[in-house]
């Protein structure tokens, strides 16, 4: 009797932990990502932007990206401008929060002009480009609601389907979906929806490279927009994790001598 | 395996060194300035040509903490001999640590929030010749000491020698009738007292606001004008410099789509003291009608306790302007505004908007229209002067 009230218990038990809702699954598997990309405190690369209209002309920006971890808030960055050379040093410094307005400053080399600007601009496009600024700031797990769709097959990865619905205001999406590499908890690919849930956008990660053996940065995005046929690709250059960066980087009189 | 690695890392050591090598930028551009009317006085022309350079040689050493740049600029104008000058906009040595930095030699200087008028920034010289809107500034020699502390950043400043604010002369347009005579600047006092100017800031940031407050001490930037009687008998208009206190605060807040923002500056030393402000806001609807465009609408007030006896026009105007931002693939930009004067109902419209052409072409548009300005105004000297201006440059 007593054995089969425990086999009866553990049956429950498991079964509670087999029925974790698909909203808890989903918020487990983007922590597990968040956790497996923490810890590397500051990093550095260079950013190559092409813009491809639907006619094949390409425009290039190339940027410069500094990034400082923060526990317990979102991160702070550093984005310096080389080209169209017409806006060579402009630098743009943000700090990111979960769910309050970010902080942003634009520096304006012709002017040595530090303005603070609204960051109520999360939709709009990035350098004309089909990244709106919402979709290049670093990622905290409590800017959205999660649910756990399915698991599918993307490009011969093994991945975790996740519905990602924004809870910052100004979005431009209703909602996200992710595939996230079940192996490496990696993002593999992005569709982002509209209102009356059209498809925008597309994104898929490419070329995954491993730094300090733990965290995984993809040297390829590209950003497709079903509604334009215009494409963004994105190629990444000279990652360097830990270069001793602190918060004096990451201020106005840094911004102001930023290259 | 070794020596791929140690190949490698030559490889970097290369790298890095090309990157710290001497970086050099610019732009060459040509310009084109109308004007609608005929001239006030004979000697001026309808219609200027100019060129314009501006290169930066850039070398940054010691992991960054130490750089060299170097900014000539130089325009040439058809007709104006005074538009077409030299100036060293930036030779600066710069060695920057963690809790401070120092600056060394020519630079320039912005401080203050407001579009319509900058009260506070009182740093550099205004070269006027360049550009009517008071943008554009001469490099100022100086030494300067930012402390970075967490309750903000103080700025210790010492200007070592003044420069004289430009004029169009006598076949430029944009002037007064008659032309300010240059050399003939009389000063409060003269020697290194007149060279060397004082200047501390305090800024920081508290959640969403940005503030600072300055305090300048030392020849003011903007001259007073005299009317003399020349020994030929013809009337001159000789510009004047005081010695001045200027006390400045600076602030915005950021709220949303909301920019706050306030300019106010009390100054003694020239005539009676006297206070100025802008105070403005400026609200963005990002992304307009599902499009990538976004309209900003901005309006300011602009104050000057001494009235119709002020040295600049905006004693008590309003500004109303709209800004669009196309967030194309050619950065397009349109900034349109009226300024309004309250008391005599005159009024500047500008217009200012830019594309770039390809990856390094950029064209610039400028067009200003005064009107209504009475026989009193300091303005009334511009009623023939409405203008349009193009300037096509080459950025490298």
């Amino acid at each position: 009797m007593q054995k089969l009230i425990s086999i009866c218990c553990a049956t429950l038990l498991s079964f509670q932990v087999w029925a974790i809702t698909p909203e808890e699954q989903g918020l487990q598997i983007i922590q597990e990502v968040d956790a497996r990309d923490t810890g590397f405190n500051d990093s550095s690369a260079d950013l190559n932007m092409l813009l491809i209209n639907k006619s094949g002309d390409s425009s290039e920006r190339t940027l410069t990206i500094k990034t400082l971890e923060l526990a317990g808030d979102g991160d702070k960055s550093l984005t310096i401008f080389n080209s169209p050379r017409d806006i060579k040093g402009t630098a743009f410094l943000s700090f990111t929060h979960a769910l309050k307005p970010d902080d942003q400053w634009l520096y304006l080399p012709a002017l040595k002009r530090v303005k603070r600007i609204s960051s109520a601009n999360k939709s709009g496009p990035f350098l004309g480009s089909e990244y709106a600024f919402e979709d290049l700031t670093s990622f905290e797990v409590a800017r959205y609601k999660y649910k756990y769709l399915a698991d599918e097959i993307i490009n011969g990865i093994d991945c975790y389907a996740i519905e990602m619905h924004p809870q910052y205001a100004h979005s431009g999406y209703t909602k996200q979906i992710a595939w996230i590499d079940k192996n490496r908890y990696i993002v593999i690919k992005i569709d982002y929806y509209g209102r009356q849930n059209t498809l925008l956008k597309t994104q898929i990660f490419n070329q995954y490279q491993q730094y300090l053996t733990k965290y995984w940065r993809a040297d390829e995005q590209i950003m497709s927009n079903h509604q334009t046929g215009k494409v963004t690709k994105l190629s990444w250059r000279n990652y360097q994790f830990g270069v001793g960066l602190s918060a004096r980087d990451f201020d106005q009189n840094s911004l102001k001598r930023a290259r | 395996m070794y020596k791929f690695k140690y190949l490698a890392s030559i490889f970097l050591a290369s790298q890095i060194f090309t990157v710290q090598a001497v970086e050099f930028s610019g732009f060459i551009g040509v310009e084109s300035l109308g004007f609608l009317h005929s001239p006030l006085e004979n000697t001026q022309h309808q219609h200027y040509f100019s060129g314009v350079a501006e290169f930066e040689w850039y070398h940054e050493w010691d992991n960054g903490k130490q750089s060299l740049a170097f900014v000539p600029f130089y325009r040439y104008s058809q007709h104006d001999s005074r538009r077409t000058h030299f100036d060293i906009r930036e030779l600066t040595w710069l060695k920057a640590a963690q809790n401070w930095e120092f600056r060394l030699g020519f630079r320039k200087v912005f401080w203050g929030v407001a579009e319509s008028q900058h009260l506070v920034d009182i740093i550099n010289q205004t070269d006027s010749v360049e550009n009517s809107d008071t943008e554009d500034k001469f490099g100022q020699p100086m030494l300067n000491l930012a402390i970075i502390q967490d309750w903000g950043t103080v700025d210790l400043f010492i200007l070592t020698g003044f420069r004289e604010r430009s004029f169009s002369g006598v076949e430029g347009r944009l002037r007064s009738i008659p032309e300010i005579s240059l050399g003939a600047a009389k000063f409060e006092k003269y020697g290194v007292q007149k060279h060397l100017a004082y200047a501390i800031r305090w800024a920081h940031t508290l959640d969403n606001l940005d503030l600072g407050i300055s305090h300048f001490y030392g020849t003011n930037r903007e001259p007073s004008l005299i009317p003399i009687i020349s020994a030929m008998g013809s009337l001159q208009l000789i510009p004047y410099y005081e010695m001045i206190h200027q006390t400045g605060l600076d602030l915005q807040l950021t709220q949303e789509n909301w920019l706050w923002k306030l300019e106010t500056m009390l100054r003694s030393g020239q005539g009676k003291t006297f206070l100025a402000n802008t105070a403005g806001l400026e609200y963005t609807f990002y992304n307009v009608l599902d499009s990538s465009i976004d309209v900003g609408l901005v309006t300011e007030y602009l104050y000057d306790s001494r009235g119709n006896n002020a040295t600049s026009m905006n004693e008590d105007d309003i500004l109303a302007g709209i800004r669009l931002a196309f967030n194309d693939i050619q950065s397009t930009d349109i900034l349109a505004g009226i300024l309004f004067d309250r008391d005599s109902q005159e009024k500047l419209y500008s217009i200012e908007a830019s594309r770039r052409f390809g990856d390094a072409w950029k064209l610039q548009f400028e067009a200003r229209f005064f009107s209504n300005s009475k026989p009193n105004d300091i303005s009334y000297f511009l009623r023939q002067d409405d203008h349009v201006r193009f300037e096509l440059g080459y950025y490298f």
